[in-house]
């Protein structure tokens, strides 16, 4: 009777195990599969007139520099806005705020911002930087639509990486005669500094990837040469791939993959360098 | 020097504090525009064709209800995907696999969570929507089904890091205490280590749900954008149409300041509104267990 | 002398534990004055009220005056980064910086203003001598200072108290952690420095209370129970309760 007790015991464990197992991988395989998969469709459309071209024939034929280039721009315009204020709301939260209903409120604001639909953030540029301050569709209110959203991916992580700095740092640093803002600057943000990189590269991923937000508020169908100011519309990777796969009839196959592929050969790169700086960082550690 | 030192600090101090309180700046901003923008519908259309079954606009029609019902049939989908495997992932990585195969599955996930939304889309109207087509058997792969079985991968990055978190922070005494009263591990996993961590657990689902009502890009790609009223359980099969993807597909189209432009702001602050509630529900939830585990300690 | 005149000091923490009680306490220049008593007693919230780290934590209520040259260092005007500069603190646990060794050493002079690299490398080795550790590490001062040992460490925190030319120096036990020797290597720099510097140590047993203890106040529960000469305390108690706490009877 024991015994039979046992055997079952250990015989549902061993299905239950490999039936999680199952689910863990039929999660992981696709994603793998997926990259793979867009790999080889895009590679062989992938040459120097590919990246370095203007797109021609109704985008059918050419290359997709506009689209690199906007992209880069977007990407830097976001940082330029989001990293700073990002890092320095952390800072915030980790070094000066107690545990107050203004900090409680500040929280629930960030973890709100974190959820807001990225398509409301493309309504809310279109209201704000577009039509109220009338910055225009263009590169400048793009950006930072994008940065308000990237912002709470950045707080989030850069503050997690403050806190993981022990407190007794602050503490000596005080006694001897420092400053707040000097400890933290010369102690406290150079111990944090691998997490907080890597929070902000994982905000500027995200940011390199969204469509929806700029949407109305930056993004041009087609544009036959490279942006000239911040007040330019400029073409972007995963909108000029939204508009390829979907508003231009009879578009050669080769060139969506070839879109697709870039487009993701720039944000996993974004990935793997930012689990790259991690992973060293925690290896390094001393404390 | 020494008072240079103090004004530097003084400033410094001052930008660092004014930079935590722009994110409530931020909330309440788009808040304003939001009303600001889509308040107006309630004057110019009826509240009765407001809540109507059709969506019409050229007509005006600006029946939300097949949007509404669009969105929660594809949130529902993703949810019955993205939950048993987002915490069956979950359960694998923290519970179960060995360290080597954790460090490699954890950037996996992560890196599904970075994957674009268009590229997802993309390779949904491409791959995912003829084979649904062909292996169904149906009239058009663009459906429902697509959506969430798409919405559902979207969703489970969010479901597997904030449950793993969670179960992550059971302390292994926990554990450590079952497997010394004979319990198995699998038994410890469900008896202990997944109801300990059920709050955390809790705040996982919600989030992810929430994540897949505001997907925009994809489910705009793949679902056909058939403004149906979705409400039978065949639904899944046939083509909708989303909140979100109606708000993609047609601003770029409205003339700014007409009663469209204002209903497509409208059901913005619809969107909005929800992902505030499911938030601070699920924000509420981690602050309520903390709270009881300060009582426990204290 | 007296370099540090207390008098009617009560502090309370908001959340209510540690606290000091009226005590009023007068410390003499260059000599080694030893705090002790059992754990909780407010030893160490004395010591941090005496470079004002005590800001860093909650308090809710203070009252009374710390005297330091005769001037109230509770004064909410006082420079309190001048202070810390005056009134060094050796903690517990070794805390190096995550610098290299001369980067620990040089770290609050930099602070200061100081950038002469000359000044910076004459203080590095005088601090480091007077620390009893410069034969230890003179040739490798630019390695992480977290690759030494912790007695090692630990000296380093005291090298670069002393780096700053304090006037007073607090420690707080500093050779909980430490091995039989590296306590004795600590406790020898401790009897070098009185000549120079007003000492005031929390010991982490009694036996290091007498074996440094020029002067020694007995803190029970945030109460001051006795202060006398070290010598006079330990053999000959006139409290009670001091004499049942140095037999080993409680605590």
């Amino acid at each position: 009777m024991k015994r039979i007790f046992t055997l079952n015991r250990h015989l549902s464990q061993r299905i239950g195990f490999t039936a999680i197992t199952l689910m863990a991988f039929a999660t992981v395989v696709p994603i793998v599969a997926t990259i793979i998969y867009i790999l080889i469709q895009g590679a062989p459309s992938i040459s120097l007139e590919f990246l370095t071209a203007y797109p021609y024939d109704g985008m059918r034929a050419g290359g997709i520099l506009p689209a690199i280039i906007g992209t880069l721009y977007l990407t830097v315009g976001t940082a330029i806005f989001s990293v700073p204020l990002g890092i320095a709301a952390a800072i915030y939260l980790s070094e000066y705020a107690s545990d107050t209903p203004l900090t409680r409120t500040i929280r629930i604001a960030i973890i709100n911002l974190a959820g807001i639909p990225s398509v409301v953030y493309g309504l809310f540029g279109l209201g704000l930087f577009v039509l109220f301050l009338n910055f225009g569709t263009s590169i400048l209110a793009a950006s930072l639509t994008l940065s308000i959203m990237t912002l709470p991916i950045i707080i989030s992580t850069a503050e997690e990486s403050l806190r993981s700095v022990p407190q007794a740092f602050r503490t000596v640093s005080i006694s001897l005669g420092a400053t707040r803002w000097q400890t933290i600057r010369r102690i406290v943000l150079k111990e944090a500094l691998p997490g907080i990189l890597t929070g902000v590269i994982l905000g500027l991923e995200r940011a390199a990837g969204e469509t929806a937000p700029i949407l109305f508020t930056g993004a041009a169908f087609f544009l036959p040469r490279l942006p000239g100011s911040p007040f330019d519309a400029t073409m972007a990777l995963p909108y000029h791939l939204f508009v390829i796969s979907t508003q231009v009839p009879e578009m050669p196959i080769q060139i969506q993959y070839g879109t697709a592929l870039v487009l993701l050969v720039f944000v996993l790169s974004m990935n793997l360098i930012a689990t790259f700086i991690r992973s060293r960082a925690r290896a390094r550690r001393q404390w | 020097m020494e008072k240079s030192l103090n004004w530097r600090e003084f400033i410094i101090t001052r930008l660092i504090k004014a930079s935590g309180y722009s994110a409530i700046l931020f909330v309440a901003l788009i808040f304003f525009f939001l009303v600001r923008e889509g308040l107006p519908t309630l004057g110019e259309v009826e509240l009765k064709s407001l809540t109507g079954t059709r969506w019409y606009p050229i007509e005006d029609y600006f029946g939300i209800l097949p949007l509404i019902t669009g969105s929660l049939i594809i949130t529902i989908g993703a949810g019955l995907i993205a939950v048993p495997f987002g915490i069956g992932t979950a359960v694998y990585i923290s519970e179960i696999a060995p360290r080597w195969v954790r460090e490699i599955l954890k950037p996996l996930v992560e890196l599904l969570g970075g994957l674009p939304s268009v590229v997802l889309g993309f390779l949904g109207i491409l791959v995912l929507s003829p084979f649904l087509r062909v292996f169904l058997d149906l009239p058009t792969g663009l459906t429902a089904l697509a959506g969430s079985i798409l919405l559902g991968a979207i969703s489970v990055p969010t479901v597997v890091s904030v449950a793993e978190d969670a179960l992550d922070s059971v302390p292994r005494s926990y554990r450590e205490g079952a497997w010394a009263l004979g319990a198995t591990r699998w038994q410890t996993i469900w008896r202990v280590t997944l109801p300990a961590a059920r709050s955390g657990v809790l705040t996982a689902v919600m989030l992810g749900v929430g994540r897949s009502i505001g997907e925009t890009m994809t489910v705009m790609m793949v679902t056909g954008n058939a403004p149906v009223l979705a409400v039978k359980l065949g639904s899944i099969f046939s083509p909708v149409r989303t909140m979100t993807a109606t708000i993609a597909a047609e601003m770029g189209e409205v003339a700014n300041g007409s009663t469209h432009y204002h209903v497509l702001f409208f059901i913005g602050m619809v969107l909005f509104l929800i992902s505030l509630a499911v938030n601070i529900a699920a924000s509420s939830v981690v602050f309520r267990a903390r709270k009881r585990a300060e009582r426990i300690l204290s | 002398m007296y370099k540090i005149i207390i008098e009617n000091l009560s502090i309370q923490y908001s959340d209510g534990t540690e606290s000091l009680r009226n005590i009023s306490l007068n410390i003499r220049d260059k000599a080694v004055t030893v705090l002790f008593g059992p754990a909780g007693g407010g030893k160490s919230t004395l010591l941090r009220c005496l470079n004002r780290l005590n800001d860093l934590t909650e308090v809710s209520n203070s009252s009374g005056r710390v005297l330091i040259d005769g001037e109230n260092i509770l004064d909410p005007k006082t420079d309190v980064i001048a202070l810390r500069r005056k009134v060094g603190m050796v903690f517990a646990r070794p805390v190096v910086l995550p610098l290299s060794i001369r980067g620990n050493l040089t770290y609050g002079l930099e602070l200061a203003g100081e950038t002469r690299r000359s000044v910076l490398d004459e203080a590095v080795e005088r601090s480091l001598k007077l620390a009893a550790i410069w034969d230890e590490v003179h040739d490798r001062l630019d390695d992480p200072a977290i690759a030494l040992s912790g007695g090692q460490q630990q000296r380093i925190c005291l090298a670069r108290v002393l780096a700053l030319q304090p006037e007073i120096i607090l420690l707080d036990e500093p050779t909980s952690g430490l091995d039989p020797i590296s306590t004795g290597k600590v406790e020898a720099a401790l009897i070098e420095l009185k000549k120079e510097y007003t000492v005031i140590l929390v010991p982490h047993s009694v036996q290091q209370a007498g074996r440094t203890a020029d002067h020694a106040a007995f803190f029970l529960q945030g109460e001051l129970v006795e202060y006398d000469e070290g010598k006079k305390l330990f053999t000959a108690p006139k409290e009670k309760r001091t004499e049942d706490y140095i037999t080993g009877r409680f605590g």
